[in-house]
């Protein structure tokens, strides 16, 4: 029996007495491959048309502008303390680090400029946005998973309101238009407590941290790095209310949609943040 | 969709509605030859009914012959994979999401599990539908035609309490209430009674029964509860293995020799 499985399964080595072999033959691992590629292609197909339909939802009246003022506070105002945080952290670490490393190279004085430059072109967008993918993502991934399950998404439908217009474009609207807001808090908090870590190791009054730090900076340098997370916002909000809104089986899938809409915001967060960084070097540079 | 279309939408379907009612008692919910599948799993295999205006369908069968399915179908919550649903005369398969809409306007339906908004007050509920289609209505227009409306259902107070904090039968009467909102000429009804005590069945019965009566609604009422559809339903159809086995009234029923449904009386 086991020769036999060796010889259909493709099998090598042969097993030790009271060792289980696990079946592996080269044809299912060909379909199990194509079942993940199909999936793969099958779930960008879906995202593709999920957004379509957003769009089209977004731009045609009845606008649910009470809905987006509430989701504006939802996403925004409550994400703010969590943001001011990150960003404050952010900001303590980057001078600590800083002013270790550029003591050591002689360049001290450049310090204020490092913390500036660094926060608000990439420590600041990049941390308010997995700040928010792992807050907000999470909230609506599970909100709407949960609302899908329960059948309270058909329950609006078959009221003659279009789900995608009351639930998905008005949050992922928010996610867009808060992100910036967002990103420009966490940029002040990371800023001032960067000033904070830094006077309490050496005297320097906040004016001269600000003036010496943005000397040189102009709008190019501040701009595009704010404004890209409106990008991030929009992948954020997409993929969570996607994620939510074809959710399937129970409490088990609310999980699995909360979870996964999380995951896949963060790493779409981050691939965009590269193509976003090599973009904005090119066009602003 | 722009509010235009969806206004040229409603008028056709008000305009296709008086037609058929010249006709004569023409089917307000006609359902035609429909297949419906899911994966490889075919649910229904041809399923062809009709309701009136003011006739209450009761669909029988055992779990899992797609009633619920054909309810979701004929308000277009599913798709069909062939045949067709015709609402006042107009095909419902090919219309977009705004589209349905506006025929929506004119249908109630009651979710097997009420389905109401968990983050929505038992009042907010209600007032949903009148929200976003009544936008002409005022705050108050709005308060009061809620308060009619749930005491219509039978609930007098507790208006500010969340759904969970209500009992099942109470949720049903709320996603009644909701459903009756816009003043539908067509009402679905999913297992209305599943999961509740005899009395609260029995109460729910009777109000089906009286809004029925008020209202003059078609009606489609999805159940495997064969009292409470012999006590709501003008005609009866049992399904099984996604086909219609039989239709007609409670006493055809009874003398039929179709071997499914001597089964079925038996055990109901």
């Amino acid at each position: 029996m086991i020769d036999n499985s060796l010889a259909t399964t493709g099998v090598i080595r042969s097993p030790s007495p009271g060792q289980q072999v696990l079946p592996v033959s080269s044809s299912s691992l060909t379909n199990s491959s194509k079942g993940f590629i199909n999936e793969f292609f099958e779930w960008f197909g879906d995202l593709g048309v999920f957004f379509w339909r957003v769009v089209r939802a977004a731009v045609t009246p009845p606008f649910e502008f009470r809905e987006l003022v509430r989701q504006l506070d939802e996403i925004g105002s409550k994400s703010l303390p969590l943001v001011a945080l990150a960003g404050a952290a952010t900001g303590v670490v980057l001078s600590l680090e800083a002013r270790y490393s550029l003591t050591r190279f002689g360049a001290k004085s450049l310090l204020p400029a490092a913390i500036v430059f660094s926060v608000i072109h990439e420590t600041g967008p990049i941390i308010t946005g997995l700040v928010v993918s792992g807050r907000v993502g999470a909230g609506i991934g599970a909100e709407l998973a949960s609302m899908k399950v329960t059948e309270q998404i058909d329950a609006i439908e078959a009221s003659a309101v279009n789900p995608y217009r009351l639930l998905a474009a008005t949050r992922i609207l928010a996610c867009i238009l808060m992100l910036p807001l967002l990103t420009l808090a966490g940029d002040a908090c990371g800023l001032f407590m960067g000033w904070v870590a830094q006077a309490l190791v050496e005297p320097l009054s906040l004016h001269q941290f600000i003036s010496t730090g943005f000397n040189g900076a102009s709008f190019n340098d501040f701009l595009p790095p704010t404004f890209k997370t409106a990008v991030f916002g929009l992948i954020i909000g997409l993929i969570a209310c996607f994620q939510g809104m074809r959710t399937q089986g129970g409490a088990a899938g609310v999980g699995r949609a909360a979870t996964n809409s999380v995951v896949l915001s963060s790493l779409f967060v981050i691939l965009a943040d590269v193509v976003l960084v090599k973009l904005i070097l090119i066009f602003f540079p | 969709m722009s509010m235009n279309t969806i206004e040229q939408v409603a008028t056709q379907t008000a305009i296709d509605q008086g037609k058929a009612e010249e006709d004569g008692g023409a089917s307000v919910v006609s359902v035609e030859d429909l297949h419906k599948s899911f994966g490889s799993q075919p649910v229904l295999n041809g399923i062809s009914l009709t309701v009136k205006r003011g006739e209450t369908l009761a669909v029988l069968g055992r779990s899992g012959t797609g009633k619920s399915v054909l309810l979701r179908l004929v308000i277009g919550l599913e798709k069909p994979d062939s045949g067709s649903v015709r609402i006042h005369g107009q095909d419902i398969a090919g219309l977009a999401l705004d589209q349905l809409g506006a025929i929506r306007m004119k249908m109630g339906f009651l979710f097997q599990h009420a389905a109401l908004y968990d983050s929505l007050t038992v009042e907010q509920n209600v007032a949903f539908p009148l929200q976003h289609h009544k936008k002409k209505m005022s705050k108050s227009e709005q308060r009061d035609r809620v308060h009619d409306l749930l005491a219509e259902v039978g609930m007098e107070s507790g208006f500010a309490k969340m759904p969970a904090d209500i009992s099942g039968g109470m949720q049903k009467r709320v996603g009644l209430a909701r459903a009756l909102a816009l003043e539908p000429d067509i009402l679905l009804l999913d297992e209305p009674t599943a999961g509740l005590d005899p009395i609260s069945s029995a109460e729910i019965d009777d109000l089906i029964l009286k809004l029925q009566a008020e209202h003059h609604m078609a009606s489609i009422v999805v159940t495997h509860d064969l009292h409470s559809a012999k006590a709501i339903a003008d005609r009866l159809a049992l399904l099984n293995e996604g086909t219609v086995v039989i239709e007609g009234s409670f006493e055809e029923l009874q003398k039929s020799d179709i071997e499914f449904v001597r089964e079925f009386l038996r055990h109901s």
